[in-house]
């Protein structure tokens, strides 16, 4: 990859306990783009995470932002990366604006309250300022964790789980944001075990289980590589079975006996679409409507770890 | 140098006791007052003088530096234990800032914190005695040197405490004991051998007769003799917080 933002080199950890919570990952991160790590808790996702932002101490192997060693140039790095947690940890004596404020100077800025205002008016904070921070709702604390993370104005994003435990609203509204963000041209990397997010979110997606990073991907062509895709038939006469002359597509009829269900390969060349319609002609089974459905990435997800589980 | 982020954990350390002003400032005044009370005149009528010295002046030396132990590792101790035990902690590891920022903006409010209770029972000594302080701008220096001294020990107290109970186990177990053995009430020459000898193993008694000192320009060990001990229990404590930075102990996994 030419010019990654973040190269991750032989990244390890090892526990104290013995826990081995990453196995040697390797992974460039592309400038300007949003990257999904996916997988189930406890899979890894945080340590590396809170390793790239100095939480963590390494085991073994390095991490690189724009070329550069990110702890023998520490400052730096650490200036242009904003850290969005997963826990709601928050100094909840002290009111919203202070809060925000307190990290900008943190990380080296100098106050600066017409931007600390735009943060907080983007994020539909303003109107709630001078509120002590126990007062606010768990929705409105976690756009606090987000002002907080852009308070510094970082070129790089990390989102650890941002939604989870977030409703639908607040969730379409923090897509939204993670989306203008990278049109400023901000580099997000966000975990998440919810699919759904990767799928909506991400230019790219990594698959991570049990400390190991299974594959990365353009999100696209995930899909398409191992996408598996339905046709759905609604029929304008219910069947009792599925007749012996559509045998071969190996079809599904629905328990009322008003749809058939197709399921083919997306990849393959030849889906079998064409030669099933032409066999419902000839077997005189109308359609008055269809629809092929692309299968999530959750399933291609939970297909990943079970492959690698039998594998094993 | 990160110096906005030192500020900003300073101002971040200073409002958090500015929210509890009142009592913070009440409590010594109070303390001070009652141990005049007590020592003063209860037992102060029947002491009279020590070394030349009226006794409730005598005192107050003692009174500021216990004050002055307790609050500088209370304040510094819990200023640094609270982001631990809330998760705060995050956000000061992931900041660009070095040990000796994070030190300095902790320690530093801190030691503000202490020295400015200090102040209030010397203000509040001069209701009940005349004390003349006959060193003052030494005085002010050695307060800042144990101030910052015992700032740093209660940083290490904060970091090393897995609860709030072990916040207080060193002062009330440790500090306390030692500051009323260490002379802060008495002249250790009042004592018989063997305890005047043993007495001399004690920290302390170094760090209460040095400031005693910058007050009367006299004192029961010599002042180089006092300023040493508090340089080399500042240099034990900076160690510590280096190696502890260094590792990572129990601030990161």
């Amino acid at each position: 990859m030419t010019d990654p933002i973040l190269s991750i080199r032989g990244l390890t950890k090892v526990y104290g306990s013995g826990t081995e919570a990453l196995k040697p990952i390797n992974l460039d991160i592309r400038r300007g783009e949003i990257f999904a790590l996916l997988g189930p808790n406890g899979a890894g996702k945080t340590t590396m995470i809170s390793i790239i932002c100095g939480i963590v101490k390494p085991t073994a192997g390095e991490v690189l932002i724009d070329g550069k060693d990110w702890q023998r140039n520490y400052r730096e790095a650490r200036k242009r990366i904003g850290l969005v947690p997963q826990e709601l940890t928050m100094d909840v004596f002290e009111p919203l604006i202070s809060t925000v404020s307190f990290s900008r100077e943190l990380f080296g800025r100098r106050p600066d309250p017409k931007r600390i205002e735009e943060i907080l008016r983007e994020l539909s904070l303003w109107d709630k300022r001078k509120t002590i921070l126990k007062e606010l709702s768990g929705g409105m604390k976690r756009r606090v964790m987000i002002a907080k993370a852009l308070a510094h104005d970082p070129d790089i994003l990390f989102l650890d789980e941002p939604t989870a435990g977030v409703d639908v609203e607040l969730r379409r509204d923090m897509w939204n944001m993670v989306r203008r963000l990278r049109e400023d041209g901000t580099t997000i990397i966000l975990t998440t075990h919810y699919i759904e997010e990767a799928e909506e979110m991400a230019d790219r997606v990594g698959v991570i289980n049990k400390g190991e990073l299974i594959l990365v991907e353009e999100k696209n062509e995930l899909m398409k590589k191992l996408g598996r895709k339905v046709l759905h038939l609604q029929l304008t006469e219910r069947l009792d079975a599925v007749p012996p002359a559509l045998g071969e597509w190996n079809l599904k009829l629905s328990a009322d006996g008003g749809m058939l269900t197709y399921e083919f390969d997306a990849k393959a060349e030849r889906t079998g679409i064409p030669s099933l319609l032409t066999a419902m002609r000839d077997a005189g089974i109308g359609f008055k409507d269809l629809d092929t459905h692309q299968s999530s990435l959750e399933d291609i997800f939970v297909g990943l770890i079970n492959h690698k589980r039998a594998a094993a | 140098m990160n110096l906005h982020g030192i500020w900003a954990i300073y101002k971040f350390e200073m409002h958090r006791f500015r929210r509890t002003l009142w009592t913070g400032l009440a409590v010594p005044v109070i303390t001070t007052s009652l141990y005049f009370v007590v020592f003063g005149s209860a037992i102060g009528s029947r002491m009279r003088e020590i070394n030349g010295i009226d006794y409730g002046s005598f005192i107050v030396p003692g009174l500021m530096m216990l004050s002055l132990f307790n609050e500088s590792i209370f304040n510094s101790s819990f200023g640094i234990h609270m982001p631990r035990f809330t998760g705060t902690i995050y956000e000061i590891l992931s900041a660009p800032l070095s040990a000796l920022e994070t030190v300095l903006g902790y320690v530093g409010a801190a030691a503000s914190k202490a020295i400015i209770v200090a102040l209030v029972i010397f203000v509040t000594a001069h209701l009940f005695v005349d004390v003349q302080v006959k060193h003052p701008i030494l005085m002010l220096l050695y307060l800042l040197l144990v101030a910052g001294t015992f700032c740093l020990f209660g940083f290490i107290v904060g970091v090393w405490a897995k609860g709030f109970e072990q916040l207080q186990i060193i002062p009330l177990l440790v500090v306390t004991p030692l500051t009323f053995l260490g002379g802060a009430f008495y002249s250790i020459d009042m004592l018989g051998q063997p305890w005047r000898s043993i007495t001399l193993f004690n920290p302390v008694v170094y760090l209460i007769n040095g400031f005693r000192w910058t007050f009367f320009g006299t004192a029961d060990v010599s002042f180089e003799a006092a300023l040493t001990a508090t340089f080399a229990f500042f240099l034990v404590c900076a160690s510590v917080i280096w190696w502890i930075f260094r590792t990572g102990y129990r601030l990161k996994q």
